[in-house]
Order: C-alpha cells, then sequence, then structure tokens
C-alpha cells in the first residue's frame, strides 16, 4: 500500500476509535502507531504529548502531526492531520444533519457511560505502560509524583473560579499542564543537562 | 465571505487554544456571541454531540460549529482552520527537534518531560475516572458515591485487558463491548 495512503488510513482508525479529548486516543495509538506500525515508541508517544501540552492547537492534532511528520515529512504530517479529522467530518455532519437530538437518545447515553468507563480502563493500562519506559529511577518518580499531585490538586481545587483570589490566579498558572511541562524541562535540563551523556537510559 | 471567516476564526481557536478539546470551550463561547452564529444553547448541544461521538472532541466541535453555521463546505473549511496552525506550529518544532537530537540538553529536557507528561495522562485518566465512576454531591453536599456498574465494568475491562490473552483484541473492541454493555444494562 502508499505509504501516504497508509498514514492517513491509519489515523483515520485512531480518529474513528477515540471518544473523548486527545488523551483518549493514547490506547488506540499505542496499539496502531506503536505496536502494529513501528512509526514511534512508547517514548516518543510521551514526548510528543509533552510538546503537545504546551503548543498551540488542541492536542490530538498536535500529536498527529508530530508522529505524521517524524515518518514521512511535511507530507506525512499533513495527512496524518487529515486522516485524524476525516472521520469526524463524515460522522458529525451526518449527525448534524439528520440528527441533532442525537446526545439525549436515551439508547445513546447509556452506550456512552459504558464507553467512558472503559476508557477509564483503556488509559489506566496505557499510563502503565508509558510508565514502565518512563519511570526508570528515583528523580522520575519523583518529578511524575509531583506532577501528578499538582495536576490533580490543580483540578479538584478549581482555582480559576476567583473565589480565591491574586493567589488562585497564581495557583492555577503554577498548576496548568503548559506550566508543569516547562516546569519539568527544567528540572531536566538541571539534574541531566551539566553531565556527560548517558544518564539515565 | 462566511467561508473565508470561518476559516480564520477557527485557525484562531487553533492558535490560541492549548491543550485539550475542552480548552477550544471558551474560544467558542466568545466566538458565539461575535459572530451570532450560534448561542450558549447551541454550544451545549455541540459540546454534547461532540463527547458522545467519536473523534477528538476539540475537531468535532470545529466540524460541528461548521456545519450549523455554512453547511458542509463549512465543517470542512473550520476543521481545516482549526488544524493549520497545529501543522504550521508541530513541523517547525518537529524539524527543530530533529536537528537537535543528539543534543545532550535536548536530551535532558526530554529526561524530565517523560514523567511530567506521564503525571498529566494520568492526572486526565483521573480526571475522567472521578466523572465517570463517581457521583459527587447527590443529596447532601461533600457526599459522593460509587457508580457500581461502571467500576464493576471498568475494573472488568483493565484486568481483561492486562491479564488476559484478551489482551491481544484490539482496544476498539474492548470500547464496543462496553458500549453494548452500557446500552443493554441501561448505565
Amino acid at each position: 500500500m502508499n505509504i501516504y495512503f497508509d498514514l492517513f488510513l491509519t489515523f483515520a482508525k485512531v480518529g474513528v476509535c477515540t471518544f473523548g479529548g486527545g488523551y483518549a486516543m493514547l490506547p488506540i495509538l499505542q496499539r496502531e502507531v506503536v505496536e502494529k506500525k513501528g512509526w514511534a515508541t512508547d517514548e516518543e508517544l510521551t514526548d510528543y504529548f509533552a510538546v503537545g501540552q504546551c503548543t498551540p492547537g488542541i492536542i490530538a492534532v498536535n500529536t498527529a502531526t508530530f508522529i505524521g511528520y517524524k515518518y514521512k515529512g511535511i507530507p506525512g504530517g499533513v495527512l496524518a492531520t487529515l486522516g485524524v479529522v476525516f472521520p469526524s467530518l463524515i460522522i458529525i455532519t451526518a449527525i448534524a444533519a439528520f440528527l441533532s437530538n442525537f446526545a439525549d437518545i436515551p439508547v445513546v447515553q447509556h452506550a456512552l457511560a459504558g464507553i467512558n468507563a472503559a476508557v477509564v480502563a483503556l488509559i489506566a493500562a496505557s499510563v502503565m505502560k508509558l510508565g514502565k519506559s518512563t519511570l526508570k529511577n528515583g528523580a522520575a518518580i519523583a518529578v511524575f509524583l509531583c506532577v501528578l499531585a499538582l495536576a490533580v490538586f490543580g483540578r479538584l481545587a478549581n482555582f480559576d473560579t476567583g473565589a480565591y483570589g491574586a493567589l488562585g490566579t497564581a495557583l492555577d498558572m503554577l498548576t496548568s499542564p503548559a506550566v508543569l511541562i516547562v516546569l519539568a524541562g527544567v528540572v531536566g535540563f538541571l539534574l541531566y543537562g551539566g553531565r556527560k551523556g548517558g544518564e539515565g537510559k | 465571505m462566511i467561508f473565508v471567516r470561518l476559516f480564520f476564526e477557527f485557525a484562531k481557536v487553533g492558535l490560541f487554544a492549548v491543550g485539550g478539546g475542552l480548552a477550544t470551550i471558551p474560544f467558542l463561547q466568545d466566538m458565539g456571541v461575535r459572530t451570532g452564529w450560534f448561542t450558549n444553547a447551541d454550544l451545549t448541544t455541540m459540546i454534547a454531540v461532540s463527547e458522545s461521538t467519536p473523534g477528538p472532541m476539540g475537531v468535532n466541535m470545529a466540524t460541528y460549529v461548521g456545519f450549523q453555521t455554512a453547511g458542509l463546505p463549512g465543517a470542512v473549511l473550520a476543521t481545516l482552520g482549526l488544524v493549520t496552525p497545529s501543522i504550521l506550529v508541530i513541523i517547525i518544532i518537529a524539524g527543530f527537534l530533529q536537528k537537535f537530537r543528539q543534543s545532550k540538553t535536548v536530551d535532558a529536557v526530554f529526561q524530565g518531560l517523560r514523567p511530567a507528561s506521564t503525571a498529566l495522562i494520568a492526572a486526565a485518566g483521573l480526571s475522567v475516572a472521578l466523572s465517570v465512576l463517581v457521583t459527587v454531591g447527590g443529596t447532601a453536599e461533600h457526599t459522593f458515591a460509587f457508580r457500581w456498574p461502571a467500576v464493576i465494568l471498568c475494573a472488568a475491562v483493565f484486568v481483561c485487558m492486562r491479564y488476559t490473552p484478551l489482551k491481544k483484541l484490539h482496544p476498539v473492541a474492548f470500547i464496543a463491548a462496553a458500549a453494548v454493555i452500557g446500552a443493554v444494562f441501561q448505565f
């Protein structure tokens, strides 16, 4: 099969299988792109999510562009991205045209509740797989725990409601994914940047 | 012209919304108010549909808004608008990273990023888990109750895909099975 067509089709498959935000596509990416096609490794996926997290654009699209570009340059990046949005175009257009009450249909709601429960399990399994390749030493585990605690704390506390004043605004920024990623990059630089290569591998 | 405008309005969303699909919502609210293309009530429907259909949520929202505003060409242009900034920015960054792949500094930075990225994915998973597996509030404030059917299904899927031969199945098989179970047992 033509490589570009293969890229498009694979990412269209990823698009169809994703329910929810960009994170929900991770288990599908691991299966299709890492295990089946070998276009990226688990480590590279975490890199793409990290960069996608703090660059403009939604994560799902950023990740698709990244993988496509790495595999086949600019045409690859464009085709992977077009592939990931293609199913949305068809499905959403059909639903908007014929079934605008789609989300209110009881069967849809029940099925979606089931899907969401499965997606939680899929993400958990994916994170455990990623952790195997990204959490190999004490420093990495420490960074993981700190970021996890801050991110969860930030989501639960809802600092952006204004109820906490200026301190709330500061805490809201500190616990935002983009800022946490940048801070972790600085920590990585401080920990490993000054030494000769090969650390932590 | 509406098509050009749709493209650029969504390119703006793609450029300024950083993160997952939910990050696009404030920008869409603002767009609705400025352009009059859709009301806040319309937006609520669009969010519900985007969440309950396949495809990344942010992309679904762009397609939906584009279609409601200007039909199929609108859907295509809004979606292309949303992804154009990503394509440009990521290609520049990916090119840069490829060039400096051998650099020890870039390598050191990514050593720090990887555990953080893993943690953010875990945190996102936890927040989905919280909204799907437990009910907060209810009759009294500060109470929470497990939604047992969802908890059991989630645990079953997790065990099946990690510890049984079923782990060879494609993840979408579990999603499809969960959809059927949810529909049959009225989750």
